[in-house]
């Protein structure tokens, strides 16, 4: 086949993908979103963890090192089936934090501190070097087989690939800032991508079983035949590469990208949970059978990591070639632009903008748009990654096979792993403990894995492999602490890992969290109990005016605008500028971090606002949540108590209600009693006068005596009730003047003197001589009322009635105290309502109206009328009204 | 008296949820544990059907599994991952 061909259908290619992404991004920027966020999509981006690695590195490996191949696939396999466990939470913690990378997430988690967010920036530049140097070495690789003369031009096709792809990533990685760091153009060229190159290695695996080898059965023949068989399984590699392949996935900065900075919808996990096993099934599916069908027919030499191309192409089946020819460089472009991406994401949100904003002084608020400086920030370090991932390669001369400078790189971005999972499950981790992991881990993988790549003797000369650097034999690449015969990937993995989970833990033990990571850590171990809850701001001296300034040059005008008018018209102010909130600044910083990471946008705010960001109300928000179910459980206690009070209350209520329409029932039997007594008498009597003429007048007169005396009964009985609805409608017309109290006392008193009455009245006439300002008669009435009282219900032999007069609370009281009995307590209750009286009615005679009208008659005047519970008989308060000023 | 024949339980639709969610957090450690065994198979091709077979399973666990859990409506799920986040 002619190399021509070859270029003009890789040009077709990428023109169409071109396309595609072009395509995607126009109906997403009209909105039309649709099938573009479907789970099948996300599962498909996923697919960028298959790179021309997996599709021409698994069948080398495989031919090397028979079913270790396998591992790389069963650890993300495994990841995806413990999606529930870790993934659903980094998504949404992804989600709600607005995070851009991976180096994002750690520096968000603790307390947005920038030097982690450098550190893992970092690490990813390092560990995606190699990453991107394999794309090139295996896409160059393919381009030379199809070549006339082999090996002629390699490194000129990788600096042609190398340019290619950064230009593709510039062009649809960095078209805007993307406020929600999305990009569904390039999202949809990697799922188109990710079809091809699973039709491509499918077809290919399709021939090589069913074509060459006749079938399953004989195809396990065949595998049973070859080298690879003779490879045994090593099971401590095995063990350690599955957990390596299972950290890596979620660490490789290209997979966090597309696994929660491009997330649109946390369902998507539970399809892309089998789905993507199931991807990954496929891929490995004919991996081993391509591999031993290769070491069968192709001439020993031949370099298994092409086996995908070679076998076609030995029996002449171009277009099968080419599909397979465009399967590895769909690998190659995807994980290289998606990986570019997010790389040049870290490096512009975490390390040019920071330098940007301290070279400004006035930092955030000068003007000029930062969205110029960020894009072309990215961009440039897209180039430089491409350019470093070139050096790499070319440094490296092409040696080693792919899998293991992709196990060097797997092993570099798992570095990340402690401080991430131990940030998403462990709240005490701190961001001192996180940079010491980070740099423990980052320092013995460049020592043990990274250098050692360029080979034997390249950058660290072979004595150092003999006797350790500068004779110290502890430190010796590959035989750390003088453990010898470990295979150097374990021993790279074995020792960076444990180490690093040391330094994380002890510094984290040892040092003690700030305000804000407190907070934060708070939020992202607690992601699924409060996802809103997100560290507040104090408010502060920001002028929203400012941050308007700040936020369109960041996020672009419009957006900006729409931005602070939604917030103003939620705030009830449209029209004008929002009030600067906590909440707004909590928005607001979170659609700035989805631009310019946490970090940088924490960082621009503190510089407008000057203040803490974390208030106290905060911290003791998250300091103790022990405290807060207590104070909830507290509120419910006293809740609770609060309805048994009132149901008290109310059962008091109805128990008085019922008593007194009882009283009332009682009332009216016996009113009209009283009123059918004397009616009876009149009329029987006048019935006498009338009938009987000859009656002596004598007896005239005594009949009609009684009939006088019973009509004055009546009249009374009458003239009662009516004062009492009279009092009651506030009818009543006082006459108010000067008088004393003894001279009213004195008037009640006789008014009460009868020759039958033996009740002794004790009195203490110097404290009686007090000035009123009322009216003389109703009070004398009140009095005469309860001394009365006293005279027919005092049950005591010799009965005794004392009259004190007192000050009580600067009030002045009459105490009316006898020594009978007292009030029975459930008549207490209800004696002061209209109808009430004591038991005994024969013995009141009247319609137990008195002390209604008293209590009536003492509130019009100012005054009150309580019984005394706690004397040994009777006893009832008269308080007087206040002395007023005007009266004296 | 009639006997009911199932037994009685309030809430069996939480209660089953949070049983699927435990499934969900022990199938990855059984996964681990039965993909870490081939290590110990002799036999190449044994071990490379062993391997796939147990793949395809889990695969097929999965999606019983992952349709099951979210069918649920996803924001109710945070009071069962809330209520075993309660331990320190």
């Amino acid at each position: 086949m002619a190399f021509d061909l070859l270029v003009i259908v890789c040009v077709a290619y990428v023109a169409a993908l071109f396309a595609v992404a072009f395509w995607a991004d126009k109906r997403a920027a009209a909105g039309q979103i649709g099938w573009l966020n479907s789970p099948w999509v996300y599962t498909l981006s996923l697919s960028i963890y298959c790179t021309a690695w997996t599709f021409y590195g698994a069948v080398g490996y495989a031919a090397r090192s028979g079913m270790e191949y396998i591992t790389i696939y069963l650890g993300p396999t495994l990841v995806m089936v413990g999606w529930w466990v870790l993934l659903r939470r980094l998504v949404r913690i992804g989600r709600t934090q607005r995070i851009t990378s991976v180096a994002d997430f750690i520096s968000s988690r603790y307390g947005k501190s920038n030097l982690i967010g450098v550190l893992v920036t970092l690490l990813a530049i390092v560990g995606t070097m190699p990453y991107i140097a394999l794309q090139l070495q295996s896409v160059t690789l393919s381009f030379d087989v199809f070549a006339a003369t082999p090996g002629q031009s390699v490194n000129q096709t990788a600096f042609f690939v190398a340019a290619g792809l950064a230009v593709f990533t510039i062009l649809f990685g960095t078209r805007n800032l993307d406020v929600n760091a999305r990009h569904h153009g390039v999202v949809i060229a990697i799922a188109v991508e990710s079809i091809v190159k699973l039709v491509a290695l499918l077809a290919v695996g399709i021939f090589v079983v069913f074509v060459l080898a006749g079938g399953p059965g004989p195809m396990l023949d065949v595998i049973a035949a070859s080298e690879i068989a003779e490879q045994r399984i090593q099971p401590e590699r095995w063990t350690v590469l599955v957990a390596l392949a299972a950290l890596a996935f979620i660490s490789l900065p290209r997979m966090f990208q597309v696994m929660v900075v491009e997330n649109y919808d946390e369902r998507h996990l539970a399809t892309a949970s089998w789905a993507f096993p199931l991807y990954l099934f496929l891929m490995s599916l004919f991996v081993v059978p391509i591999a031993a069908i290769g070491l069968n027919v192709l001439p020993t030499g031949a370099n298994p990591d092409l086996f995908v191309l070679t076998v076609p192409l030995e029996f002449d089946r171009d277009a099968l070639a080419l599909l397979a020819f465009l399967g590895g460089f769909s690998s190659a472009t995807s994980m290289v632009i998606v990986a570019a991406l997010a790389v040049s994401t870290m490096v512009s949100n975490h390390i040019v903008m920071p330098i940007w904003l301290a070279r400004r002084q006035g930092g955030a608020t000068v003007s000029g748009d930062v969205r110029k400086v960020v894009i072309l920030s990215r961009r440039l370090s897209i180039a430089a990654l491409l350019a470093l991932g070139y050096l790499y390669y070319v440094n490296s001369g092409g040696g080693g096979a792919l899998a293991a400078i992709g196990l060097i790189a797997f092993t570099g971005m798992a570095q990340v792993m402690p401080a991430m999972v131990g940030g998403v499950f462990w709240r005490g981790a701190t961001r001192y403990g996180a940079a010491a992991g980070l740099t423990v881990g980052l320092s013995v993988w460049l020592w043990c894995s990274f250098l050692p790549s360029f080979g034997d003797a390249s950058l660290i000369p072979a004595v150092v492999y003999e006797e350790g650097p500068f004779g110290f034999a502890m430190l010796r690449p590959q035989a750390l602490f003088g453990i010898e015969g470990m295979d150097p990937l374990i021993h790279a993995v074995f020792w960076s890992l444990l180490l690093n989970t040391v330094a994380f833990s002890v510094v984290s033990l040892l040092t003690f969290p700030t305000p804000l990571e407190r907070l934060q850590g708070a939020a992202f171990i607690n992601v699924f109990r409060y996802s809103d809850s997100a560290p507040g701001w104090t408010g502060g001296a920001a002028d929203a005016e400012e941050l308007l300034m700040m936020s369109q040059r960041i996020l672009g005008s419009s957006e900006a605008q729409t931005l602070f008018v939604s917030e103003a018209s939620s705030q009830g102010k449209e029209g004008y500028l929002p009030d600067v909130t906590p909440a707004f600044l909590e928005r607001l910083e979170r659609e700035l971090a989805g631009s310019v990471g946490a970090a940088t946008a924490h960082a621009m705010l503190m510089q407008i606002t000057g203040g803490e960001a974390v208030s106290v109300e905060d911290l003791m928000k998250v300091a103790d949540e022990a405290q807060q179910i207590l104070e909830y459980s507290n509120q419910l206690e006293a809740k609770s108590a609060e309805l048994g009070r009132t149901a008290r209350q109310l059962r008091e209520a109805n128990e008085k209600l019922v008593a007194l329409s009882v009283q009332k029932d009682a009332f009216l039997s016996q009113i009209s009693h009283e009123l059918r007594t004397p009616m009876t008498s009149i009329r029987s009597f006048s019935d006498i006068l009338m009938n009987n003429k000859e009656m002596s007048p004598d007896e005239r007169q005594r009949y009609s005596q009684i009939i006088h005396d019973e009509a004055i009964r009546l009249t009374r009985l009458l003239d009662d009730l009516l004062d009492l609805s009279v009092l009651e409608n506030g009818q009543v017309t006082l006459n108010e003047r000067s008088v004393m109290l003894d001279a009213i006392l004195d008037r009640a008193v006789a008014a009460t003197a009868q020759p039958e009455q033996t009740m002794a009245i004790e009195r203490d006439p110097p404290l009686e001589a007090v000035p009123l300002y009322t009216d003389g008669d109703r009070l004398a009435q009140v009095f005469i009322n309860l001394i009365s009282n006293a005279q027919k219900y005092c049950d005591a032999e010799v009965p005794k009635l004392d009259i004190r007069v007192d000050l009580v609370n600067g009030r002045r009281v009459v105490d009316f105290v006898d020594n009978g009995s007292g009030v029975p307590p459930d008549v207490q209750s209800v004696m002061f309502e209209k109808f009430a009286r004591g038991t005994d009615h024969r013995a009141a005679g009247g319609a137990g109206l008195g002390l209604a009208i008293c209590q009536e008659v003492m509130k019009r005047l100012g005054g009150d009328v309580i019984y005394l519970a706690d004397r040994e008989g009777t006893a009832f308060r008269v308080i007087l009204p206040e002395a007023r000023q005007a009266a004296a | 008296m009639a006997r009911t024949t199932e037994p009685l339980f309030l809430a069996r639709d939480s209660y089953r949820r949070r049983r699927l969610a435990d499934a969900a957090r022990v199938l990855p450690v059984l996964g681990f544990i039965l993909m870490v065994l081939p290590g110990m198979l002799t036999s190449t091709t044994v071990a490379l059907v062993y391997v796939f077979t147990v793949w395809a399973i889990l695969i097929l666990i999965m999606i019983v599994l992952s349709r099951r859990l979210s069918r649920q409506d996803f924001e109710d799920t945070g009071e069962d991952v809330a209520g075993d986040a309660a331990d320190p």
